[in-house]
């Protein structure tokens, strides 16, 4: 049996402590503004979800009038180009800062961090529910932009001024604050919750639990919210003076004034590559956890895939140029930046061999989880390789804004934002509902999933190279790029994006069924090591109310020779 | 809700969490200053003729504004030394005087502007003035931040409770000083 530390010996009293469950809160104190990290969690979870679902809309529009040019497309009508802009815009902000972002490290950080730690919640809860509360008026602030006149922000989501700065030029005006205001409460929200997540990781673990005993997940999820403080700040300070640009008529980006255009890309990609890894981690340590338990082995150099995420986090400042190299920078700096950018896939590589070293020789069950893990090392390899492609700057010169660079960090983000997402819940669904998923409706979702995305964006790769720019409204006006092969292969695309849509609504008809009528879950379903699973499923307020755990070992303990269980729980003593 | 969780009174690193958290907090904003500064001096390098434009700031207020804000950093010290102490009615009167130098600092910008602003050397003028208004106007806005966090801190103080955060308000109160002294040269200074 655990051992546990009776909650007063921590310094409370314990009825003072287990009031957080028995305590009789109102519905609103308890859904609507609650400060229990795991209903927090649940909040951005869902909010994360929605948007997916609006940001997936956009891509089915814009889709379909790349498919068949000038048709009414179901749902939206004739897409103008005005439209066209505003949707492309649109997918790709919501996607990273409303999807990507909320829930692999806002859903999956608030929920795991205090339960892989063995705290009982978040160092400062009404922080935490503030950071909700100032992402969920974000998320309004960027929707409202579509009723307003003018209609939401069409200059591409990393907004390069002039065309972000000119109402003639982008066509929005209100719409384009809007987008601006929302993604700075948006990054807003995000410092606050990452202060949180620092400060429990470092001061609320669990007696015992040295550095190296903390899941990788969480792990990633701390990196990853250090990174993003440290590189989002001048973005923050850009987004200002965009701000004044377009509303008060300063110029700080503009060149007839005196201002200088290619500022704003520094400052955008300064923060815009490091953010690919602030999502990227999380993924990765998600990954981690997932794999270990089901091929019943510890992770493969816990502390290489440590470092390396360290020294990702570190190279990942000194790489922004390379989405810069036909922006008229200076070649001698575009030499420098091609050597960052492809010294940066070394760590990265070496995460994926870390990955592929832990599998083998496993005892593998593959579960729906295990397969999107799987999955996500297997798509995301091929993102990583054609990053190598692009980062070589003679090379980049040819790709720039073509398809090619569009299903690069499809490849990337999608098995990170996506494939991770999918690997993360319905592993932990167990615990964070007290149901079992259904695990054949599970698979057919993969699969529905994993075998169009690839029929997306393999094609797009083929396009790319044949020259086909990105932000073209209708191809057919280029003859060179109207050819019948290139109609076919877009056609292709959009029909396999409709089946990955489709497909998820199998994903929520599974998740709505099985909390509802589910089979119970157990505490530890999966026979998992880290501390989460030695709370209740689902977890009550205070998580364990009868006494907070203790540790005396790594998460990755698994089919230890001198054991005969396969896993060894993380709170048992030895 | 009834009690507090008792992660917020653990710390395993030894350090208050409030002190951490702060900490943080000051990290994530020094990277802020960094984008504004870093790009104005960027401009300031390419364009010589900034230097013209400088000339009109008065190194005079600045320096009687920096001045302000070390005295006022200083009661910020003084406030924390008297919270160890226990005695929250001094912090408390210790951070009213701190944010009365706030207060002086600010009407003296307040001053400076409409001065400036009335012989035409306003926001739009040109991508100094663009950057003297948007740094200045940033930290202002911290300046305020602080005057309001730290008047709530001095009402609890009064009262003896939550002293441990006199020393947490007079952190930051001394990071939003440090950046003053950046500005300082850099738009009054440097012509
Ligand atoms: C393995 C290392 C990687 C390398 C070497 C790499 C390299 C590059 C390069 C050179 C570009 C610029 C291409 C151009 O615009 O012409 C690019 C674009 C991009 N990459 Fe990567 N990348 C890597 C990993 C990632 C990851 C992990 C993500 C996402 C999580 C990502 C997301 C993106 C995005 C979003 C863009 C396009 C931005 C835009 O123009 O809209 N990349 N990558
Ligand atoms: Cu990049």
């Amino acid at each position: 049996m655990a051992e546990s530390i009776p909650v007063e010996e921590n310094g409370h009293h314990a009825g003072d402590h287990r009031d957080h469950g028995h305590h009789e809160m109102s519905f609103s104190e308890k859904y609507i503004f609650p400060l229990d990290h795991k209903m927090i969690a649940m909040q951005y979870m869902f909010t994360g979800m929605f948007m997916a679902l609006i940001g997936g809309f956009f891509a089915y529009a814009f889709r379909m009038q790349l498919a068949f040019p000038g048709i009414e497309v179901p749902g939206w009508g004739v897409v103008s180009p005005a439209d066209y802009n505003s949707l492309v815009t649109n997918h790709g902000t919501i996607m990273i800062f409303w999807v990507a972002m909320p829930v692999l490290i806002a859903a999956f950080g608030n929920y795991l961090i205090p339960l892989m730690i063995g705290a009982d919640d978040m160092v400062f809860p009404k922080i935490n529910r503030l950071s909700y509360q100032v992402f969920l008026l974000s998320a309004i602030v960027i929707l409202s932009a579509f009723f307003v006149e003018g209609g939401a922000f069409g200059g591409a989501w990393t907004a390069y001024p002039p065309l972000s700065t000119k109402a003639e030029y982008s066509l929005t005006g209100l719409g384009s604050t809007l987008w601006i205001t929302a993604v700075f409460l948006e990054f807003v929200a995000f410092l606050l919750g990452g202060i949180n997540f620092i400060t429990t990781c470092m001061n609320s673990r669990a007696p015992g639990m040295k550095m190296w005993d903390i899941p990788m997940v969480v792990w990633m999820i701390v990196i990853a919210s250090i990174l993003f403080m440290l590189s989002v700040g001048p973005l923050l300070a850009g987004g200002i003076m965009m701000l004044f640009d377009q509303n008060l008529g300063t110029a700080f980006f503009d060149p007839d004034k005196g201002g200088d255009p290619i500022l704003w890309q520094h400052l955008f990609w300064f923060f815009g590559h490091p953010e690919v890894y602030v999502v990227l981690l999380p993924a990765v340590g998600i990954v981690a956890d997932v794999m270990t338990t089901f091929s019943r082995k510890k992770l493969f150099g816990y502390k290489t895939v440590l470092y390396t995420a360290i020294g990702t986090g570190v190279l990942s400042f000194t790489v922004w140029a390379h989405h810069q190299f036909i922006a008229g920078i200076d070649p001698r700096m575009a030499n420098v930046f091609t050597v960052t950018t492809l010294l940066i896939s070394v760590p990265i590589a070496e995460m994926m061999f870390v990955y592929i070293a832990t599998l083998y020789g496993g005892s593998i069950t593959l579960t729906t989880p295990m397969l999107w893990a799987l999955a996500f090392i297997f798509e995301f390899l091929i993102g990583g390789i054609t990053g190598i492609f692009l980062g070589a700057s003679g090379n980049d010169i040819y790709m720039h804004d073509t398809y090619f660079v569009l299903a690069h960090f499809h490849y990337t983000f999608y098995p990170i934002a996506i494939i991770g997402t999918y690997a993360g819940f319905t592993y932990w669904f167990p615990k964070m509902f007290g149901r079992m998923m259904n695990d054949t409706l599970g698979k057919l979702h993969f699969w529905l999933t994993i075998i169009p995305f690839n029929g997306i964006f393999l094609p797009l790769f083929v396009l790319g190279a044949a020259g086909q720019h990105r932000r073209i409204y209708d191809y057919q006006n280029f003859p060179e790029l109207a050819l019948p092969w290139m109609q076919d292969m877009r056609q292709f695309a959009t029909v396999m994006l409709l089946i990955m849509l489709g497909a998820q609504v199998l994903f929520f008809y599974n998740v709505i069924t099985s909390w509802m009528s589910g089979e119970k879950a157990p505490k530890n379903p999966w026979k998992a090591n880290s501390l989460e699973w030695t709370a209740d499923s689902p977890p009550p307020h205070g998580n364990w109310p009868e006494g907070l755990p203790n540790c005396y070992r790594g998460p990755y303990e698994y089919s230890h020779p001198d054991r005969e269980e396969d896993y060894w729980p993380q709170n048992e003593p030895a | 809700m009834s009690a507090t969780p008792i992660a917020t009174t653990r710390s395993t690193a030894g350090m208050p969490t409030a002190r951490l958290a702060v900490w943080w907090i000051i990290a994530s904003e020094i990277v802020i200053f960094g984008g504004v500064l870093g790009s104005y001096i960027m401009h300031r390098l390419a364009h010589g003729i900034w230097a013209d434009y400088a000339a009109n700031t008065n190194p005079w207020i600045g320096l009687f504004n920096t001045f302000v804000l070390l005295t006022s950093s200083l009661a910020a010290v003084l406030a924390h030394q008297a919270a160890e102490r226990g005695d929250g009615q001094r912090a408390a009167n210790l951070l009213y005087a701190t944010c009365g130098g706030g207060l002086v600092f600010l009407c003296v910008k307040a001053y400076e502007w409409s001065y400036e602003i009335s012989h035409g050397m306003t926001i739009t003028a040109n991508t100094f003035w663009s950057f003297y208004y948007t740094a200045a106007g940033i930290h202002a806005l911290h300046v305020i931040a602080g005057m309001v966090l730290m008047l709530f801190t001095a009402s609890w103080a009064k009262k003896n409770e939550h002293l441990h955060r006199v020393e947490i308000i007079g952190i930051y109160w001394h990071f939003v000083d440090v950046v003053w002294i950046f500005l300082f040269p850099l738009l009054y200074i440097a012509k």
